[in-house]
């Protein structure tokens, strides 16, 4: 089955919810639907569903338009962020329920429930009630109501932003695999671009209602073509310089200057913004075409074995990503190094002219 | 250096002692002090141990007034929580309506009820009432004061009109409490209206359904105002509630001692069916059963 949405707009009071979405899921594939809050992710996933319509625009499965068709008559799954199992229910009851009520004889439903609850660990539990587990537990009980479903449509709106950390890297995971094993379009909505990475399959860009970019979720993340999505796409959000290239030289604010290097040489002279991840930026020297940028630090947090350092380059607010715990005093000027062929150009209009050559054995965070 | 600072938490505890004293154990002690003794005057006391209990245990009028209550309280709480759930389940859940729906409900609450009383009277008196003469001229013949059976029916009607509102308002908090993606996920599964009202709704109101059965079982239990104005306990004694009958015995035969041990009993009876009802509630549905 192939899910098409074809120009849909969702206006909700006035209000543009979602905008001129078009977009194609073929049959089997992962797609991870990107975007900050209020960006229209849970939307997008409810029209998908079938739970809302669209104000204009239609949704075609296998070409057929299915936008009015009830979402009891579609074959979807959806998961939720809140933990959703019926809470008189046993563990065993929830999982069985969807194939209760879709009719599939006794034996048929303890087969599929076992299996399901196998595949996520959730055999000791099966008598238990959903008060009775662990937010981690009742978030699997609800994912094995989905999956074991067989949907042709497997939707789940940021179903890890609820647990822990360790929990959620474990459950990302599981997930992975199950989705690789699977034969339905999965569609999962979530604001980390770490969580995109590592989930792979196909990502889609959204801001504000408007889809900003698709493609594989590494060449996405790798060729970000606007600024927008360059933000949406990075976490910490990608920091920006202003960058003046006047003909073989670029130069950073008043002092800082550098020949212009690799995938840069072609930039016609202008002012252009430089976009840099923070993971990009270094304490220390490491090329001789790194520039130095004098900085005030601001705050400096420690995030698990990661040190997230905001500083002050004139003016410009940048964060730089160092890894293991460091600290560092408030107002002290440290120098943040950064090589120029790994900047990002974006013109005036904020549209991608020129990326980094991608270093094929340093790609970000996958597994 | 540990004592001392034993000694200042019992101090910081001092008010709450202070309150509870004034406000249960105190009133409460006077009460067992006059359920213990034959008491004529400043200076003329007996002690009599437990002969007012004992009378009061045999007294038959209290034996009858003690089945009518409960039998008006199972009712109260039969009729009242299911139409109760049922007007929260009918009510909008977004506009104007709710505002409109609220205040219609909050009205007979905000009423003092001895008004609840003479309201009722007016309203039901046979020969200028609105539903006394209505019913009257369709030819059925209705008299609260007259027949046991029509100020029985006058009596719970007056009680639902009142207090329905309150499981109402309890019922509607807890199902606008239930976040939309449950609906969203019933309705995924295919799941009926029915099923999504016994095994969402039902056991998410569990926690205010146990509160306003509570309520309503405490509330109906000590009834006083309402009826006595209404009928005053007749016609002969058949709404004569407890409360009722208490007043009758503490005040009309200025009998203290038997009203003080019967209090005692009233409030120990009270006391036993809330914590029986509350065991109940609390362990349906949580799977102890299974």
């Amino acid at each position: 089955m192939g899910l098409t949405l074809e120009h849909v707009d969702r206006i909700v009071d006035g209000e543009t919810h979602l905008c001129d979405v078009t977009l194609e899921f073929p049959s089997g594939s992962r797609n991870i639907l990107l975007g900050r809050t209020l960006a229209g992710k849970t939307t997008l996933l409810r029209i998908m569903a079938g739970l809302d319509r669209p104000t204009r625009g239609r949704v075609l499965v296998d070409g057929k338009d299915v936008t009015g068709v009830s979402v009891r008559k579609r074959n979807v799954a959806m998961v939720y962020q809140q933990f959703i199992n019926y809470p008189s229910f046993t563990v065993y009851d929830n999982i069985a329920s969807p194939l209760r009520l879709q009719g599939v004889p006794r034996e048929e439903i303890d087969r599929r429930v076992r299996e399901v609850a196998e595949m996520l660990r959730l055999t000791p539990l099966l008598d238990r009630l959903p008060a009775q587990l662990s937010g981690g537990q009742q978030q699997r009980t609800a994912i094995a109501r989905a999956l074991v479903k067989d949907a042709d449509l497997l939707l789940l709106d940021e179903p890890l932003v609820n647990l822990d950390y360790k929990l959620r890297e474990e459950l990302r995971e599981e997930l992975t695999a199950i989705f690789e094993r699977g034969r339905s379009i999965v569609v999962y909505t979530t604001t980390e671009p770490t969580e995109a990475l590592m989930l792979g399959g196909n990502v889609v860009i959204l801001d504000e209602g408007r889809v900003l970019q698709t493609g594989p979720t590494d060449q996405v993340y790798h060729r970000p073509t606007t600024m927008r999505a360059a933000e949406v796409y990075s976490d910490p959000p990608i920091n920006y310089l202003d960058l003046v290239v006047e003909g073989s030289q670029a130069r950073i604010g008043e002092q800082v200057t550098f020949a212009l290097c690799a995938h840069l040489e072609g930039l016609a002279p202008g002012r252009y913004h430089a976009g840099l991840r923070a993971n990009r930026f270094f304490l220390k020297r490491r090329t001789d075409r790194d520039v130095a940028l004098e900085s005030q630090v601001e705050l400096s947090e420690i995030n698990g074995s990661e040190t997230f350092i905001h500083v002050n380059h004139q003016g410009f607010p940048l964060v730089v990503h160092e890894t293991g715990i460091r600290t560092y005093k408030m107002g002290s000027t440290v120098t943040v190094h950064a090589d120029p062929a790994q900047f990002f150009v974006f013109n005036q209009e904020g549209s991608l002219v020129a990326a980094p050559e991608v270093d094929p054995g340093r790609t970000p965070a996958r597994r | 250096m540990e004592k001392w600072e034993n000694n200042r938490a019992w101090f910081l505890i001092l008010p709450v002692f202070v309150i509870v004293a004034f406000s249960a154990i105190i009133p409460l002690m006077t009460v067992v002090n006059y359920s213990v003794q034959d008491i004529f005057g400043p200076g003329q006391r007996f002690f009599v141990g437990m002969e007012w209990f004992r009378e009061v245990i045999h007294d038959e009028r209290l034996h009858s007034a003690l089945l009518r209550q409960l039998a008006f309280s199972c009712m109260v709480l039969l009729i009242e929580i299911p139409l109760g759930v049922l007007i929260a389940l009918a009510m909008p859940k977004k506009g104007w309506g709710v505002s409109a729906c609220l205040v219609l409900l909050a009205l007979p609450l905000l009423i003092p009820w001895n008004v609840i009383g003479t309201i009722w009277i007016i309203f039901t008196r046979p020969d200028i009432g609105l539903l006394g003469k209505t019913v009257n001229d369709l030819g059925i013949a209705f008299d609260h004061t007259a027949r046991p059976l029509d100020a029985w029916i006058t009596v719970m009607a007056m009680e639902v009109w009142h207090w329905t509102p309150l499981v109402a308002l309890l019922a509607y908090a807890g199902l606008r409490a239930i976040p939309e993606a449950y609906y969203q996920a019933a309705k995924i599964d295919g799941a009926s209206s029915w099923a999504v009202f016994r095994h969402i709704q039902l056991p998410k109101m569990r926690g205010v359904l146990t509160i306003a059965v509570l309520l309503r079982f405490m509330d109906s239990f000590l009834i006083y105002a309402e009826p006595f104005v209404l009928t005053g306990g007749g016609p002969g004694d058949t709404t004569t509630f407890l409360s009722i009958y208490l007043v009758k015995i503490a005040v009309g035969q200025f009998d203290l001692g038997p009203a003080a041990a019967f209090s005692l009993i009233y409030f120990l009876i009270v006391l036993l069916f809330c914590f029986v009802f509350y065991q109940a509630l609390q362990n349906v549905g949580t799977g102890e059963s299974r």
